[in-house]
Formats: C-alpha cells, structure tokens, sequence
C-alpha cells in the first residue's frame, strides 16, 4: 500500500532536474552533465569547529566533491568567486511538519464519551498509530520551503503532528528544484511520539499524561508479545512498532516536566528518545542533564508582557514574568552543562523569527560554535545522517548558504541557500552596492541625488538649484532606472534616466527629456558618505540589543522558591510543650533536639554544643501533620477513560511548582498521600510524599514508599452526575461484578505468570495482582454503608483486606463491621450534603468509627481545606467529644498508621524523621499559626522567611515590570497580560488539555 | 416519556427523605428568661463577664454586670451559665440557605434564574425553611441568614430569615432587603472546551458590559419617570435601588472593579451599596471608608486567588480592611457555601490569629453584617430593647473546640438544637453500643 503510494508520488515529479536512469525521455536527448562548480576564496564553515579561510567548495551531481584550502579545480568546472562572503553548511529542523497538512478533528461527540476504538485490526486504542508513515501525506509546499530556506534551513524531519505514537517521519530537502525523486532523504526517518491524544478519535483512555503514559508502557509490552508470535490476530500497530523499532525515536514532551516523564517510559525499555523540551529546561539543567537524552530545543522566546495597565498587570505571576526573563538563557545553560541539543523552528509563527530568536540566545551567553552545531551537526548526528548532511564535508549533500559574513551577525546578508546543488537566490550577491550621494550635470542644471535603502528596494531623493524633484527608482540586475520631475512643476513631465551599473561608485547612461530629447548621463559618487543610514537604527530598534538583567533561578522557579536548596540542620528546642502522640502524651516546658534529620533526644535540659537553640516557651511542637487524600502537587488526577486505571500512578505526575505544596508547608502538613480520582472503581495508585518545597518530583516521594491503589464507590464511578451513559457500570450493583472480574482475572493472570509458563505482561493485571499478595493497599472512595459493606465482602473473598476507606461518610452506620475486618476510614470532618449519597454523613462520624475501635483519620481531598488540617481535627472535639489527643492523632500518626507510614513519621519519638511543626499555640486552637515546619531537619516553611519572601517578590515583580516597560518603550512586540489561576483539584478532577 | 419518569421518582424520593426530617420550631416565648453569670459577648467590641441577661416577650429588657444588679428572679425561668458564654446570634449574609438542598441534584436546585437581568426574583419565594441544611445551622450558632439568589448580571432580590422557622412568611425578618448584581470582571477564561486557551485574559468586553449596566439603571429612570403602564417587572424590581429603600449588593472583588463599582454607585446616587467579596477591597479601602461603603468579605478559608499572593490574605483581609475603618462582615459564598456556613464563627476565629482582636472578630459575624443589613435595629448585639437572638456556649464559641452550645433563643424563642445529623449520631451510637 505505502510503496504504491510512493511511487505514484515520484511518477508525478515529471520535471526531474537529476537524470533517473530507468526513465523513458520523450522531449529530447538524454544528456550527462559532468561538470563541476567551485565556490572560491570564501570562508567556509566545512563544520562548526572547521573553518578556513580563502577556501574552495567543489560540488558537482548535488553533492560535495572537496572542500578545503587546497582543492583542485577540474577544467570542466563553473567558477564562482566569493571572495568576502562565506559559506554555512545549510540548517537541519529535525521536528518539522513540513508540508504534511494537520490532521481534521473528529466531529463532536455523541450523549456519551466514546470508549471504544474507532478502527479495527490495529492497535485497540486509537491514538497508537505507529502504521502512519508522514511521507504518505507528505506534499512540497513551495511557499513553506521558501520561508525555511530564508531562514537558512536545507533539510527538514517532518512527521504527522498528532496523536500519541505517531508513526514514521520522513527526512526531506528544501529542494524547489527537482520532485520527491531527490528530495526524500529517507522515507522513514525516524519515528515521533507525544503524549498528546489524536484529534482525529474522540476515544476518552487515556485522558491524562499518567494515562499516556501507561498506554506507552503497556504498548512496548505487547509489542514484545506480538514480536514473539504470541497473538492470534492481526495488529497492524504492533507490526509497525516494530518495523519501526531501529529508527530514531523523537518525543514530543514540550515542558522540562514532561520530558522527565518521557524519558522515565523510556528507560523501562531500554530506549533512549531525542526530546522535543519546552525552552524551561534551565530550572532543573541537573535533571534534564541526567536523563542522557539528546534535545531538540525550541526557541520561540516569549515577548514582553504589556504592563501599562497597572491594575491589570498586577494579575501576572513571577513565575509568567520570569519566564520571559529567563527563557532566552536556556540554550547557554544546556550548553554549558553539556547537554546536545538541536534546534527546531516548532512553535515559532513563523521561521522568519527564528534568526532573531537565535541571536538573541546568543547574546545570552549561547557560544556561535554551539549554535551552529545545533543548527548542523547535531541535528545530522542525531538523525544519523552525519555523513550527508550538517557539514560541508566530502560526499555530503550540497547543501549550503552563501552570506555575506558571519551567519549569526545581524548585518549580514544571506545570498543564497543551496540545496543538492541547486541554487536559491534570497539576495543577489551581485549586486553592486550603488548607494550613497551622487552629483550630475544635465542641460545646464546641476543635481545632487542621494540613494538609499535596502538595494532591493532602492529609494532616490533628488534635489537641483535647492528645490527637491519627485523621483523614483528602480534597481535590479545592474541596471537601474530613475525617473524625475522636471523643473517646470506645473507640468506633469518627467525626465528619466537609464545607467548600466558597472562599478559601485559610477553611473553611466542617458538622459530622456520630456521632449524626446536624448543625452548622455554621467553620475559619480561623492567619498566618504556618512555610513550610518537612518535604516540601521531602525533596525536596531527591533531587536533587543541590550541584554537584559537576568532573575536568578530558584528552586522551584516561581514565587517562595529558595535561591539554594536549603540543608537539615541540627536543632534544640528549649521549653516547649510537646505532643508526643506516644504514651508519654503531651510533655510541657520540655526541650527536643532534632539532628541528621532525625529526632534525637526529647527531655528537660537538653544541650548539644553544634545546635541552633530555639527558645519555644509558650510554644507547641507537634508531628507534622499528614494528609490521607490529597490532590495536590499533581499534574493529572483522574484517568477515568476506563473503568479500570490500575496502570496509571500519580508518581508520574506529582508536579513539583505547585504553590499549594507551600501553603500545606504554611499550614504544618508535611506528607500527603496524592491519591487518584474517583472517576472509575479501580483508580490509579497512589504518590505518598513529603512536602520537599524545592525538590525535583522523583525526591519528594517517600524512600521505599509503601504501594497504595485508589479505589472508588458510588455516584462517581457509575457516572450519576453527569453526562454518561455506555460505561459498565452504572448501578452499585454492577460495581461489585466489576471488582469480581478484575480480582478473578488477575488471580488467574497471577497463577500463570508465577507457573513459569508464557504470558502476556499485563501491567493493570500485575498491579491488582499484588493486591491479592498483600503488597499493595487499597484506599477506597466510599460513601454509603451498602457499598463500604460490598466491599469488604468481596475482599474476604480473595482473602485480603481493605486497608482505607476515604471519605467513608456512612462509616459510623458499619463502624463494626469495619472494626471486625480491619479497615481503616480516613474522612472529612463536616462535608455533607453535596450529592444525593452524602445526605446521610455527619460530623459525628469519625467519633463514632473511634469509638468503635476503628483507626481514623481527618482528610482533605481538597488544597484548602489540607492547610487547616489542624482545624478540622479540632472538630472532633465539637463532634463527638474526642480527646485532644486522640483528636490530633487523626490529623498525624492515625493517617500514618493508614499509609503504613508510622515507623517514620506521625509522632514524636526518637529515631522517627524529623517532621516537626512548631506551633505559636495549641496545635488545635484557631489563633494557632504554623511558625516552622521542618521534615528531616530541614525548615520548609518559616513565617520570618515568608516575611522576607514577600518582600523580596514584591521586590523581583518590580523590577521585571520595569524589564517590560523598557521593552515596550524600545518599540519591541508586546504580548496582551494574562493571569494564573490554579485549578481546583478533587476527586473528579479531569485534565483540560487531554479531555 | 422516561425523563420524565425518572423526574418523578426523584421527587417522590426526596419527599419521603426530607418531609418528616425537620424539627419543630419552637413556639413563642410565654416566661421571662434570665441567664445568669455568663460571659457576655455583646456584639458591639463589649465584654461583660459574670453577666445577667433578662428577656421577655423576644426582648431583651435586661443586660448587666451581676454584681451590680438586684432582680427578683423568681418569677422568671433561670439558666445558671456560669463558666459558659453568651453571644447574640451569629448571621450569614450573601448565602444560598434553603435554595438548594443537595447540590448535585438538580431538582432541589432553586438558586439561579436564568436571564441576565432579574431583579424582580425573589429568593424568599424558594426559601425552605424545612431544609435539613438550615438546621444543622443553629448548633453552631448561626441563626438568621440574608437569603441570595446567584446567576446573572442582577441575579434577583434577597430576604433576610431567622433559621426556626415553618415557612418562608414565618421566616422573613425583613422582606426584599436589597438587590445583588455581579460586576463584570476584568478577566475573562477561554472555553477550553472549544479549543481555546483555558487561560484567564484581559476581558475585552469588560466596558461594553459596564455599559450594558449603566443602560439598565437608565432604563430604570426613564421607566420611572413615565406613567408605569404597563408594569414593567425588572424595573420595578430595580426602583427601590433608586429611591433608597433597597441595598445594591456589588459582587465584586478585583480593585478596579470595585473603583468602577463605587463611582458607578456615585454617579447613579445609589443611597445603600455594599461590596460583596471585595478580595481587593483592601487595596481601595480609604475610598470604601470616604463613600460609607461596607465590605461583605469573602469565605476566610478560602485559598489566595494568585498564586504569588501572600499565603495567609483570605485570613487577614478583615484586618486590612478594619484597620482602614471599613465596616467589614463575613459571607461564604463558594464551593459547598451551604453546608460550610455553619463554620462561620470558625472563619471568624481564623481572623484572631492573622491580626484582630477577639471582640473584633465576633463583630465580623453580628453587629456589623446586623448594621450593613439594616437589621441592627433588633438584632446582631445583645443590647436592651432588641431582639433576644443569642445562645449559651460551653466556651469560646469562635473556637471550634469550644464552640458547644447548651441554648440558642430566636426571638426569645428556645429552639432545638437537635438535627438530622445528631439523631442520626445518637441512634448509630446507640446501636454500637448496645453490641457491646
């Protein structure tokens, strides 16, 4: 099928310019052209590193024959002399959708979402299209090669922009000159994923990064399978997957976060992709650095914020205003922490912006050799193309750009783009440069005439005997022609004049008079014209020439980020009141040292020689408090396009900058557990962290953190409240099937794997699979006592417990059921009343499952509401009566008891991490604030720090304010302000980009 | 033919649920009360410690140091509080109770209209005094509410009801108080929905809309000034906001908004406005406390609408806007308004800690939303002569800890403080109980 298509696509290209030997010649003689062009006494870039002076380029059939300084020329050679001007070897964009037409978006959906595939005998979901292949729909676009090649581009990596495996690129030269026949590099270049659904199948799984993430892994799994002859049918995918398996393998992740996420689905397969990044790299260079991977780096740096509008700007965040400031230091950041990368013209309007985005990276610091490499080299060495394209070295493409000096100097002209030997004119080198002031004599009157402008759009301002004459010119291919008013302005005549231009300094012509009169003309440019034209300062106006005072980094790069990653210090609190959450219960006017992260001694004077003493009289010190359900710090929640999502976990996810992690910190949270949504009875597993506030997200996760699942019950997962009517299950009664049949399933699936016998890796399988073995816990969303109840029966079936119930609000009605079988309920304090199975919860609740033996905790699920966790423990006092202390264990060593957790963190004892609030009250009181909360030793969060910290933004916002304000006033684009407004994230939360 | 089945059962449903939930509102009050030796928080930034209270027909006719007076008590029913504390009736103003039931269920969902312009709405008229969310109010001490539609540009007209109630007309405690319009915003989001960038952008239409505004008042004059025939229902629904007799309520919260508000009220010689949610009110507060402006501020636990602002701003806007002398209350209005609303004195007691004093802080949720209500006459303050809305607590009723009430009058009226919640509390307790 793809080699018919191909070759009806090269038959096309009748006009060939290179000789196809097996074709038939119906309009002539076939004829050889053997000669040679030399390109001479040029400076020649052969590659970024090679450079020689006064050298020759010799090519001849569209590819290089020498280059060098001492390169014979052959008799049968054209020569061209270049003497001043230099040669580049043309640039390669290897993320390129050049001349392949963006996929249609399927037409909208119908009353339900569509979970099944659209296609059959492929992969099962739709976004997986290794079979698609760009060449197919590749088509020249002579307007878009044009725009490329004037920006200095020769060859291009094109591919299909769409869906999640998006199946081979193609490697194309920007050559006008010949068809498909010369111009395919190769047809299947390489092969481009994302983590970007399709548009083209409204399909819902998977409907977050997690989700595509897991599809990946799930699909190099069956790949392997299918490559072994396991499968008894076709998959059409797979046998392209692995067709494909040898090309280069391009991610398109497009953020710094993303790029760690693709490159982890990467290392699990032993492959390592070349990386689209995003140009926010340079926050976290250490880990970008760590991955090994290559990167293709975009440049489209952003232009300044319009900010007059003092009240409007003021919505912009630090971390927008930032970005702005910082981004153009990107490529030198890389660079200078070897990092290979390439450069693309991906997300540029156009590439007309590319050269000044370029420069721009330059005057940042970026090396012109390292430029150069990215545009060349690299790019050519990464497509493993090294030896055709990305230098001007022998045997490679003819592929070159003449300009009139150093390719990245802002004043310099490009001439001419060369591709496999044919020839681009983007200036005419030839072009004498006429311009300057000029004086004539003409039947008796004298004239001064002054030329300017660009030569190609020539501008002539003529004056005699004071008086300015109206006048235009004309200028191209040497010869230039002038028209003017004569003297008598009353009547509209005109004299002109015609030169043949034969030197830069001299005109030489005739004079036409309204009259039919003809007379010699003789024009000579006057010396020692002033060379500054009004022209360049324009010019300079549009471009940043200054570079602008670049904002420090910090960690994370937004607002209350730290300038250094701060350290675990050694600490002794005198005199404070301290609740254990152990036997000892709460101690007062007691001393606590915490060291080497962990807590060492706590007792009456204390004293150690190394520690920072903190005076704590009047003050409380408790455990930090921990949050069972919280969905924070995560850039995905739900993957609800299944009823299953077993294969997905929020460790993928956890997004590092959220602000609400240092609120928590504010708030004297110090571990979470991010769950999954509630969107499917079986939910993703869980990411149990701590609140390490400028750490990268792999080092906030607990070590060896315990393995947890998101179960869900009820409305949610049968879709009640909103539009959704074909996904199994809709009724309480089909929830509890659905768990008989995955658990049965993966029972099965286990019994096999472990029998040593063949079987197909099932990742959701496996997950459910430990379940069953007790390895992993199940934290289930649950509301009513009928389904709590169903639950823990089909548990007891499969012999294993429930280890959580979330939410739980019906909890007291089955307090002792829940007792007997060992659960756990992690619920909120006084939620009620917002959907039809929560009318029935009460505040009373947690009361009443404690009283009844059961481990409770107080949760959030909810990013303000886990800032005031100590708040909503305190209602339990309210409601119910609990004791304070067993109230404050429901916020910290219950809901560690839960997360399995408590052999390291929820009370204060020696040996436990050192995770500690200090409180300027009674932990549970309302006029308590937390003042430092500390997790193994070091100080997250600080209210003098924070003081400091405000300041120091208020501080920062101005001056990148007045930044942009400089910018505008320059003259440079301007963008229109916009403002950051955080996503509420709960339990039904879905991704905006991948719904 | 099947939604409308389907439609049915669910009414059917709730009605069996809801109809016999409620408890009884408590009859009229026949015996002279007095609370005696209680700390008495009187609303007004006055403590009186070791008090007596003394009402009579739904007044208060005594409140006093103990030590100074001599009462026969004897023929009054008498309520020993000593150690305990005494506070008028918490109000919750800009609230959606007894509009909605349960949010996701769209049939006991009366808060919205649609329409962009509806002043004529009247949010008494769908008021469920029955609601088993109003009553789980009063045990936490909030016991009257202004009752608020939403939606719209003027989402309609509020009613302002004590929480004991049988019915809306039993309820009211003053009808039709005022008008709510929301302003436009400045920033606009894009429908991600439809490809759009979600982000929030400068809203182009902002002036056009303040435009559309400044017609509809216009209107409202022209109409006026006319012979009135026929009715014209949204104007006359708008007219009292011009003669005096209604409170515009702006729902209003970023700086320049709340600018454009006030001079549009200015220049319209509104005589009552107030800003509800005003998140940037402090930022214009000399020009609030100039024009006698209040502020109805937004939900305390709220979390700082940009990610850049100061992590604690919702908790000390009332700081920030009481030290510039602007009269502040508390609202809490936002996500699960409804049932939250009963943490209204926990929102006050949060303020405590980022700046007020106490006493400050109890103004927040009594004199001042009584005084920006207008119903400062008879309620928001334990003083002689007004209305004797209060309640006994264990402790400080601002902390959640403490916050145990003993006794809550409503017009003198001692009404229940059982729930739907307590008795489901009480008979699961007792079924585990029993098991032992």
């Amino acid at each position: 099928m793809n080699k018919i298509k191909y070759a009806i696509l090269m038959c096309l290209c009748s006009f060939a310019l290179f000789a196809q030997d097996y074709f038939p010649k119906n309009d002539g003689v076939k004829t050889t052209n053997t000669n040679y062009q030399a390109f001479t006494n040029a400076k020649i870039h052969i590659t970024p590193t090679q450079v020689v002076e006064n050298g020759t380029l010799l090519i001849r059939d569209g590819k290089i024959v020498a280059s060098g300084n001492q390169v014979n020329i052959p008799k049968n050679s054209t020569v061209i002399d270049l003497a001043g001007k230099s040669i580049y070897p043309s640039f390669i964009d290897m993320y390129s959708t050049f001349g392949v037409k963006k996929p249609e978006r399927a037409p909208g959906q119908g009353r339900s979402p569509q979970y099944e595939p659209t296609r059959s005998g492929y992969y099962w979901n739709d976004h997986v299209m290794p079979e698609n292949n760009a060449i197919d729909k590749f088509q020249f676009d002579e307007k878009a090669a044009k725009e490329l090649m004037k920006a200095g581009f020769g060859v291009v990596n094109t591919h299909i922009e769409d869906g999640i495996v998006r199946g081979s690129g193609a490697l194309v030269a920007l050559n006008a000159n010949a068809g498909n026949e010369a111009r395919i590099l190769d047809a299947q270049s390489a092969q481009y994923f994302s983590f970007r659904k399709s548009v083209t199948s409204r399909q819902s799984y998977p409907g977050s990064i997690m989700g595509s993430m897991a599809l990946l892994r799930q699909m190099y799994y069956d790949a392997d399978w299918y490559a072994k002859g396991n499968s008894k049918t076709t998959d059409l995918s797979l046998e392209a997957l692995n067709a494909n398996k040898n090309l280069v393998q391009i991610f398109g992740a497009g953020s710094r976060m993303n790029v760690m996420r693709a490159d982890k689905v990467g290392d699990l397969f032993g492959i390592q992709y070349v990386i689209l990044g995003g140009g926010d790299e340079y926050e976290r260079v250490q880990d970008i650095k760590s991955t090994n991977a290559s990167y293709i780096i975009p440049v489209n740096f952003q232009d300044a914020y319009d900010v007059e509008n003092a009240y409007l700007s003021r919505s912009l965040s630090l971390s927008d205003m930032k970005a702005w400031n910082q981004e153009p230091t990107n490529p030198k950041i890389l660079a200078e922490n070897a990092v290979k990368f390439a450069f693309t013209t991906h997300d540029l309007k156009s590439p007309k912006s590319f050269m000044a985005n370029v420069r721009k990276a330059l005057e940042y610091g970026l090396s012109k050799e390292k430029a150069l490499e990215a545009l060349t080299t690299v790019p050519a060495q990464l497509l493993g193309k090294s030896s055709e394209i990305g230098s001007l070295q022998k045997g490679a493409y003819a592929n070159f750009l003449i300009s009139s000096g150093d390719i990245f100097d802002k004043n310099t002209t490009l001439y001419e783009n060369w591709v496999q030997g044919q020839k681009t004119v983007l200036e005419n080198m030839n072009t004498k440069d006429i311009r300057g002031d000029y004086e004539f004599r003409l039947a008796g009157d004298d004239y001064k005439m002054t030329l300017k402008g660009d030569l190609s759009k020539l501008k002539s301002e003529i004056t005699s005997a004071g008086k300015k004459r109206g006048s235009k010119v004309s200028y191209a291919d040497d010869w230039i022609n002038i028209s003017m008013t004569s003297k008598d302005s009353t009547n509209q005549e005109f004299i002109r004049l015609v030169a043949n231009v034969t030197s830069g300094n001299t005109l030489n012509g005739k004079a036409l008079f309204p009259n039919g009169n003809e007379m010699t003309f003789y024009g000579t440019k006057l010396e020692n014209t002033d060379d500054s034209t009004s022209e360049d300062k324009k010019t300079d106006k549009m471009s940043d020439s200054k570079t602008k005072e670049v904002v420090p980094v910090t960690y994370p790069n937004v607002a209350y980020g730290f300038a250094e990653k701060p350290k675990a210090e050694t600490m002794l609190f005198k005199n404070a009141t301290v609740w254990t959450g152990e036997d000892e219960g709460v101690l007062k006017n007691t001393d606590m040292l915490i060291k080497n992260g962990k807590i060492a001694k706590i007792g009456k004077n204390l004293s150690d020689g190394s520690a920072r003493v903190i005076d704590a009289t009047g003050k409380h010190i408790t455990a930090g408090v921990i949050d069972e359900h919280s969905h924070i710090a995560a850039s995905s929640i739900n993957e609800g396009g299944h009823n299953s999502s077993a294969e997905v976990t929020i460790e993928d996810v956890i997004d590092d900058e959220d602000i609400d992690i240092y609120r928590n910190l504010a708030g004297g949270v110090t571990s979470i557990q991010i769950l999954h949504g509630s969107a499917n009875p079986i939910g993703g597993r869980s990411a149990i962290i701590k609140l390490k506030w400028g750490e990268s997200a792999q080092d906030m996760v607990f070590e060896n953190s315990p393995k947890f699942i998101k179960f869900a019950l009820g409305e949610n997962v049968k879709q009640s409240n909103w539009s959704s009517f074909s996904r199994f299950p809709q009724t309480r009664m089909g929830v509890e099937q659905l768990y008989m049949d995955y658990f049965n399933r993966a029972k099965a699936y286990d019994a096999l794997k472990k029998s040593g016998k063949p079987y197909r890796k099932d990742i959701e399988m496996d997950v459910i699979a430990e379940i069953l073995n007790k390895e992993r816990f199940i934290s289930c969303h649950s509301y009513v006592q009928s389904e709590i109840n169903m639950l823990m029966k089909v548990a007891d079936r499969f012999d294993f417990n429930i280890n959580t119930f979330t939410h739980i609000l019906e909890g007291y009605k089955v307090a002792d059921k829940m007792k007997d079988h060992g659960v756990g309920g992690s619920t909120f304090s006084d939620w009620w009343a917002y959907k039809y199975e929560v009318n029935d919860a009460i505040p009373y609740n947690a009361a009443i499952m404690h009283n009844a033996g059961v481990v409770v905790a107080i949760n959030s699920d909810d990013g303000e509401m886990s800032r005031r966790l100590n708040q909503e423990a305190a209602k339990s006092v309210k409601y119910g009566g609990i004791s304070e202390e067993d109230a404050w264990k429901f916020v910290t060593l219950n809901p560690a008891k839960l997360l399995h957790i408590d052999d390291r963190v929820g009370s204060l004892k020696v040996g436990k991490d050192a995770d500690i609030v200090l409180w300027t009250e009674h932990p549970m009181s309302i006029y308590t604030k937390a003042e430092k909360t500390i997790i193994e030793g070091v100080t997250y969060f600080d209210l003098k720090r924070d003081e400091q910290l405000r300041s120091q933004i208020k501080k920062e916002k101005a001056e990148l304010i007045n930044q942009m304000m400089q910018a505008k006033n320059k003259g440079l684009k301007t963008q229109p302000i916009k403002k950051t407004e955080k996503d509420q994230m709960h339990c039904d939360y879905l991704d905006h980009v991948q719904h | 033919m099947k939604n409308i089945n389907i439609k049915l059962i669910v009414v059917a449903l709730l009605s069996i649920s809801f109809g016999f939930a409620q408890q009884t509102p408590a009859s009229k009050q026949s015996k002279t009360i007095a609370i005696t030796g209680a700390t008495a928080h009187i609303g007004n930034g006055t403590v009186i410690e070791n008090s007596l209270i003394v009402f009579e027909n739904g007044k208060l006719i005594n409140v006093a140091d103990m030590s100074g007076v001599k009462l026969d008590l004897g023929k009054m029913d008498v309520i020993d509080a000593t150690g305990k504390h005494v506070y008028p009736g918490f109000i919750v103003p800009n609230s959606t109770l007894g509009l909605v039931e349960i949010s996701a269920v769209r049939a006991t969902d009366d808060d919205a209209e649609i329409g962009s312009w509806n002043p004529h709405i009247r949010s008494l008229i769908a008021y469920n005094a029955e609601s088993k969310i109003v009553e789980s109010m009063r045990p936490n001490g909030v016991l009257l509410a202004q009752v608020t539609p939403r939606g719209g540009r003027i989402s309609g007209t509020s009613s302002i009801v004590q929480l004991d109630a049988w019915n809306w007309e039993d309820a009211a405690i003053k009808v039709d108080d005022g008008v709510h319009m929301n302003w436009p915003n400045n920033f606009s989001r894009g429908r991600w929905w439809l490809g759009e960038d979600p982000t929030m952008k400068v809203n182009k239409n902002y002036n056009a809309q303040v435009t559309e505004v400044e017609n509809w008042f216009n209107e409202t004059k022209a109409y006026i000034n006319g012979d009135k025939s026929p009715k014209h229902l949204p104007y006359e629904g708008t007219k009292g906001l011009l003669d005096g007799s209604k409170t515009l309520y702006i729902h209003v919260d970023d700086e320049k908004g709340i600018t454009d508000a006030v001079n549009f009220s200015k220049a319209y010689q509104i005589k009552s406005t107030v800003i509800v949610g005003g998140y940037e009110a402090h930022k214009v507060a000399d020009l609030l406390k100039r024009n006698n402006i209040p502020v109805l501020l937004q939900r305390v636990h709220t979390r700082p609408s940009q990610t850049d602002d100061d992590y604690d701003m919702p908790f000390k806007l009332a700081k920030l806007l009481t030290d510039k002398g602007v009269v502040v209350a508390l609202e809490t209005s936002g996500q699960m308004e409804r049932m939250n609303s009963r943490n209204l004195p926990f929102y006050a007691g949060t303020t405590v800690a980022h700046g007020l004093s106490k006493a400050q802080a109890l103004q927040l949720i009594t004199q001042n939303p009584a005084k920006i209500l207008g119903i400062d006459d008879n309620y928001g303050t334990l003083e002689i002569g007004k209305s004797a809305t209060l309640f006994i607590s264990e402790g400080d009723a601002l902390d959640m800890r403490t916050n145990i009430l003993t006794h809550a009058f409503i017009d003198g009226r001692l009404i229940s403080l059982e729930t739907h919640q307590t008795e489901l509390w009480k008979r699961y307790s007792k079924k585990l109980e029993s098991q032992d």
